[in-house]
């Protein structure tokens, strides 16, 4: 009898994959899936960021904070809009619904001001994600959870020094945006070479290949390419193949195609900040303090990087990028 | 089948006499399928969100609208006018930086700065209007040009001035805290908060309604964009009505820039871009014709209002942020779909 059930299974699964796809998804999921490992109220927390649509970094941070808010028995919210203005009106609305708890990314802090005082006046615990570690005491903030851009940019540009690289170019993908100026302020701080900045469009995937091209093509001293986001990276060593250079790519943040490409030796190193622990410790940190005011640092600046993650890393965080947690 | 009996009655009457009741002028009105649309969004949002009938929230809506609001009434009465203006999104962080960055510069007055920015937006607009009389260019593309070189310029000139993307506090500067008052106080009514921005919207919407209904400039509006060829021929200035009506588009641009500045007292270079076609779409769904030659301020009111309802709704709602573009196209299709609607059978039955 079991023996025909095994046979039965066997046939109807050998037209499936055995690696990849749906299911592996879904296994990866059910691991990561928690319970609430807590009996506080069902507290909901909102979490209101700059982020443009789908961007993949924002859904680790969310992956992250959807995963203490399981554990701690929290609803968790979340808004998003790339304008000041409109994002502080979708913290507003937060406020009108009278969450317990919000969190912020201040990555345009003038447009944030006010909105934090009247979610602090409302009685509503803020603690800053992301960006915007100097302004967010200023601004009545429990603490601030994320990276330091210029402290990040800085590694980079030791890492640089560190493998004997002369010139590198930093590609901004989104003009106008302070972080991004900052991080490769901080590579220009450290970074013995000489760096310049390219600005391409991030929205538009051809258009930075070959921006990066053309780059590469009319200076052939360049030796480092340091790409902002990971969604980049892939690209920048296309470009690079393409335009026959021997440059390096490296890059800020990270992703699956990032931890295979670290593997294979087509990436040199990426600075990751790791997005997931991001979303995770404010919603956990925020519950630590509805439920036993507690807060990590001492209201400093608590920071979730810069990691240096070489190929030798690679290997173990591929699984976790695949997942969607790292 | 009683038409044979009346329809010889009705050939010797001049329909322009014709007695029209208030139930079929309403139903004629343009912005009818939009009120009855923000009715239905109003309705959905006030049973699936529990916080969205809350004063506090309806200020938040209102004010969400007004932003957007602010804009749609000169855009409707462009599109009225039968043109487009792609670059109304940017010109509003254009007309902010200006401000900021003359100010700044020059330690001016706040209020300099502002002068100085509102001069520059209306020579923007009537650069806009000019060329597009002057080149005889569709408006698309003569809009898109200067959209493109608005963002350039934003972030050129304000990386070139300010070193880094973002422009230099003026918060501490003389003149801002009466500009404050004017465009990004609050007032208290009756325990809500309510922003001052709702007041500007309100009053350009009324100022545009009589414009184009009680002025001779009105009529002009509704003449160049239903057919320009035969308003010039009963004498209608229709480069002057274009011209005015860019020119329009960038005071409000102006008012919005400003109302930007002095709320967050900094501006980021690189925003702007995309809301021109929020205007378009609050315009559109206000009941304005892609063809032109027909629409209404009120209209795009609504419109914005609808805007509004729907992007806070979703906040209120707690629904997954990621489908709001799809609940705003759904939203465009059906508020379009039922003006085309209404107006046939306010049409059929005259």
């Amino acid at each position: 009898m079991s023996a025909v059930l095994a046979a039965v299974l066997g046939a109807s699964l050998a037209g499936c994959s055995a690696t990849g796809g749906k299911r592996a998804e879904e296994r990866a999921a059910k691991a990561a899936q928690g319970r609430a490992a807590v009996d506080t109220p069902r507290w909901t927390f909102a979490m209101v960021t700059h982020s443009g649509d789908g961007d993949t970094f924002w859904d680790i941070v969310q992956s992250g904070a959807k995963q203490a808010a399981a554990k701690d028995n929290i609803k968790f919210l979340y808004a998003h809009d790339v304008e000041g203005n409109k994002q502080a009106q979708n913290v507003q609305a937060m406020i009108d619904q009278k969450v317990d708890g919000l969190i912020v990314t201040l990555a345009k802090p003038d447009a944030m001001k006010d909105v934090i005082a009247k979610a602090k006046k409302a009685g509503i615990p803020v603690i800053t994600v992301n960006s915007g570690s100097e302004k967010s005491k200023e601004f009545g903030a429990l603490t601030h959870i994320g990276q330091d851009e210029v402290i990040a940019g800085e590694a980079v540009g030791e890492q640089l020094n560190e493998r004997g690289r002369k010139k590198a170019v930093c590609v901004l993908h989104e003009q106008g945006n302070v972080g991004h100026e900052q991080r490769c302020e901080g590579v220009k701080k450290s970074f013995k070479g000489e760096l310049q900045n390219l600005y391409v469009e991030g929205t538009n995937m051809p258009n930075v290949q070959s921006s990066i091209e053309a780059k590469l093509q009319s200076d052939k001293d360049i030796d480092a390419v340091v790409t902002l986001g990971a969604p980049f990276a892939p690209t920048a060593v296309k470009a690079a193949e393409q335009a026959g250079s021997k440059a390096e790519v490296d890059t800020f943040d990270l992703n699956a195609k990032v931890a295979e490409a670290l593997q294979s030796g087509k990436l040199g190193f990426a600075v990751d900040q790791d997005p997931y622990l991001q979303g995770y410790e404010a919603v956990d940190l925020l519950w630590l303090y509805r439920y036993n005011r507690d807060m990590l640092g001492g209201g400093r600046p608590v920071l979730t990087g810069p990691q240096i993650v070489t190929k030798d890393d690679a290997k173990i965080l591929a699984d976790f990028t695949k997942r969607g947690t790292r | 089948m009683s038409a044979p009996a009346t329809a010889p009655a009705r050939d010797t009457a001049d329909e322009r006499l014709a007695h029209r009741s208030h139930l079929r002028r309403l139903l004629g009105r343009p912005e009818l399928g939009a009120v009855v649309g923000a009715v239905a969004v109003f309705v959905f949002f006030s049973t699936v969100a529990d916080s969205f009938l809350q004063a506090s929230s309806l200020s938040t809506v209102l004010y969400a609208s007004s932003t957007i609001g602010i804009m749609a009434v000169p855009v409707a009465l462009l599109m009225i006018g039968g043109e487009f203006d792609l670059s109304a999104g940017v010109m509003v962080t254009s007309a902010a930086l200006v401000s900021s960055m003359f100010s700044y510069q020059m330690t001016a007055n706040v209020w300099v700065g502002a002068g100085v920015s509102l001069l520059t937006m209306l020579a923007i607009g009537f650069f806009n209007g000019f060329v597009l009389t002057r080149t005889k260019l569709p408006s698309f593309i003569i809009t898109l040009a200067t959209f493109l070189m608005l963002t350039g310029l934003n972030l050129g000139f304000t990386k070139l001035i300010s070193g880094t993307v973002s422009t230099k506090t003026i918060g501490d500067m003389e003149g801002f805290e009466s500009a404050r008052a004017v465009f990004a106080s609050h007032l208290t009514i009756g325990g809500v908060d309510l922003q001052v921005t709702i007041l500007w919207w309100l009053g350009l919407v009324a100022l545009a309604t009589w414009v184009l209904l009680r002025t001779r400039a009105g009529n002009w509006i509704f003449a160049v964009g239903g057919n320009s060829d035969a308003a010039r021929a009963v004498g209608v200035p229709v480069k002057g009505t274009k011209i005015g009506l860019y020119m329009a588009v960038a005071f409000c641009a102006w008012v919005s820039g400003q109302h930007l500045l002095m709320s967050y007292d900094v501006v980021q270079s690189g925003e702007g871009v995309g809301n021109e076609l929020l205007y378009i779409i609050a315009a559109v769904i206000g009941g304005c014709l892609m063809t032109g030659g027909y629409g209404s301020a009120i209209g795009s009111a609504v419109g914005a209002f609808i805007f509004g309802m729907t992007s806070k709704g979703i906040v209120y709602a707690q629904w997954d942020p990621d489908w709001f573009k799809f609940f705003l196209g759904a939203m465009l299709l059906l508020a379009t779909l039922l003006n085309a609607w209404v107006r046939k059978r306010a049409e059929a039955t005259k």
